[in-house]
């Protein structure tokens, strides 16, 4: 699973960061999403899926 | 636009149901014609793929008294949430929305959330402990439901939880699309922004490290930096009226609905005792459970309104320029093309990706706050109450009518 994040579309709204704490955090300055893992393990990708259907600004890609 | 018109607000059988129109309005006519108590008409959506479309496109806004849409409430008795009155200072749309929406924004992340969880709890805590010594029967939104989420954003915002029977007044007003007459609203209206405005300038002589005090001290040293032309680049800061605009825009989202999600997520999870105890047993459940009650809720309010200002083709129908949209979130949330089983409660759906905080640029700000809120009720009422049952039957429970957000005006609880 390869991830990325689109910064200009999120909102900041952190619902990413509840379903997948290890994968995504939010800048302090101004709440805007980062990766912590591009490339997260089997065992996370549900809860990766989940942030990317939760997402309010479809900002997060996943690709095969 | 065929079809009969629908009346807004729409009837229920009883108030936790949906209304029965909802499902035949996806089915037959998801883009329908609705009167808005105004007397106005509007377009009226219902089904996932439709709301979440309009509300995520970027070219259709938030109504302000500038444009010409369709307005919610009838003359004279709408809050200004309702009309989208100018009197709120805050840039609405565009890229200046977004700087504002990136100022207030980094306060509202999941780890600052995160970390006045433990404070939550004691609040909470606190507040079912003064509930359990008075006694069954309980009014929960009285003695949990509402003071709780009131003392978190007074908190944040550093202003003094005391004087919430007034905020909770000037809040209800500000909602109002029946309930209040327009002199009473611009009377609360009046009384609201002279009581931020005081507080912001109390704040400006003697900040104290709460939300508003930081957005007032960035403000001046951006102000500072701007006019020295050390910083040319800088973005300017918060004028005085956009900081008394933001400190009441938070107040009043942070309060009534938030309030009302905590009587409503018990009441709808106690309706069916077997939820409740599904969730006593397995208290893991409780962050998906959180996020069923939200897709789940039927009494969110209005909706969103959306101003077209050009054509747009909706299920192969054109809507032209000029239509208002009402995007109803709670019957896009029951759509069965989006959720399998939408009907029924299933307490570890996942994903949820229902539409009760908006999407797009203007998705709730205070999501993470409010998620957070509900999760530590839920948490801390089946611990401290695994025999909570609701004390009257569902029907008798009582819809708050008159406002833009719905909610049960009392959930009366025993244990
Ligand atoms: S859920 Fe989407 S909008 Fe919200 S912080 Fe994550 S990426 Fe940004």
């Amino acid at each position: 699973m390869k991830l990325s994040v689109d910064e200009e579309r999120c909102c900041g709204a952190g619902a990413c960061v509840l379903a997948a704490p290890e994968v995504f955090d939010q800048r302090d300055e101004d709440g805007v999403v980062t990766l912590l893992d591009s490339d997260p393990a089997e065992h996370r990708q549900n809860a990766v899926r989940e942030a990317a259907a939760v997402c309010p600004t479809a900002a997060i890609r996943v690709t095969a | 636009m065929t079809g009969p018109v629908v009346r807004l607000p729409l009837p229920t059988e009883d108030p936790l149901a949906p209304p029965a129109a909802w499902e035949t309005l996806r089915r037959q006519c998801p883009v329908a014609r609705a009167a808005l108590p105004s007397g106005d008409s509007a377009v009226y959506l219902t089904r996932y793929d439709h709301v979440r479309q309009l509300l995520a496109d970027p070219r259709f806004v938030r109504p302000t008294e500038r444009d010409d849409a369709a307005r919610i409430a009838p003359e004279g008795a709408g809050g200004a949430a309702a009309t989208g009155s100018g009197t709120v200072a805050l840039p609405d749309r565009g890229e200046p929305h977004q700087r504002w929406r990136r100022q207030v924004g980094r306060y509202f992340t999941v780890k600052r959330m995160t970390a006045l969880r433990p404070g939550m709890v004691r609040l909470t805590e606190d507040l079912v402990d003064a509930m359990v010594t008075a006694g069954a029967p309980a009014d929960l939104r009285a003695a949990l439901g509402f003071p709780l989420p009131v003392y978190v954003i007074c908190d944040l915002l550093g202003i003094p939880a005391d004087d919430r029977d007034r905020f909770s007044h000037w809040s209800d007003a500000f909602l109002s699309v029946t309930r209040y007459t327009g002199e009473e609203i611009r009377t609360a209206h009046g009384e609201l922004v002279a009581y931020m405005s005081a507080h912001i300038d109390a704040k400006r002589a003697r900040p104290a490290g709460d939300l508003l005090s930081t957005l007032i001290e960035e403000s001046e040293a951006d102000e500072e930096a701007g006019e020295d032309g050390e910083e040319p680049g800088r973005e300017p800061g918060l004028s005085h009226d956009e900081l008394v605009a933001t400190g009441m825009g938070l107040l009043i989202a942070g309060h009534e609905t938030t309030a009302n999600m905590i009587g409503k997520m018990v009441a709808m999870l106690l309706d069916d005792r077997g939820r409740w105890e599904r969730l006593v047993k397995d208290p893991s459940l409780v962050r998906t459970a959180v996020e069923e009650s939200l897709r789940f809720d039927a009494n969110l309010g209005f909706g969103l309104r959306r101003y077209l200002g050009e054509d747009v083709e909706i299920d192969g129908r054109l809507v032209p320029a000029g239509s208002t949209v009402v995007c109803s979130m709670p019957a896009a949330n029951r759509d069965e093309r989006a959720f399998a089983g939408a009907d029924d409660t299933d307490l570890g759906r996942s994903p949820n990706p229902h539409l009760t905080f908006g999407v797009g640029p203007h998705s709730c700000l205070g999501q993470a706050l409010a998620r957070t809120e509900l999760q530590v009720v839920l948490e801390t009422l089946l611990g401290r109450l695994p025999t909570l049952r609701l004390a009257v039957p569902v029907e008798e429970l009582r819809k708050t009518e008159g406002l833009l957000v719905g909610g049960l005006s009392e959930v009366p609880v025993a244990w």
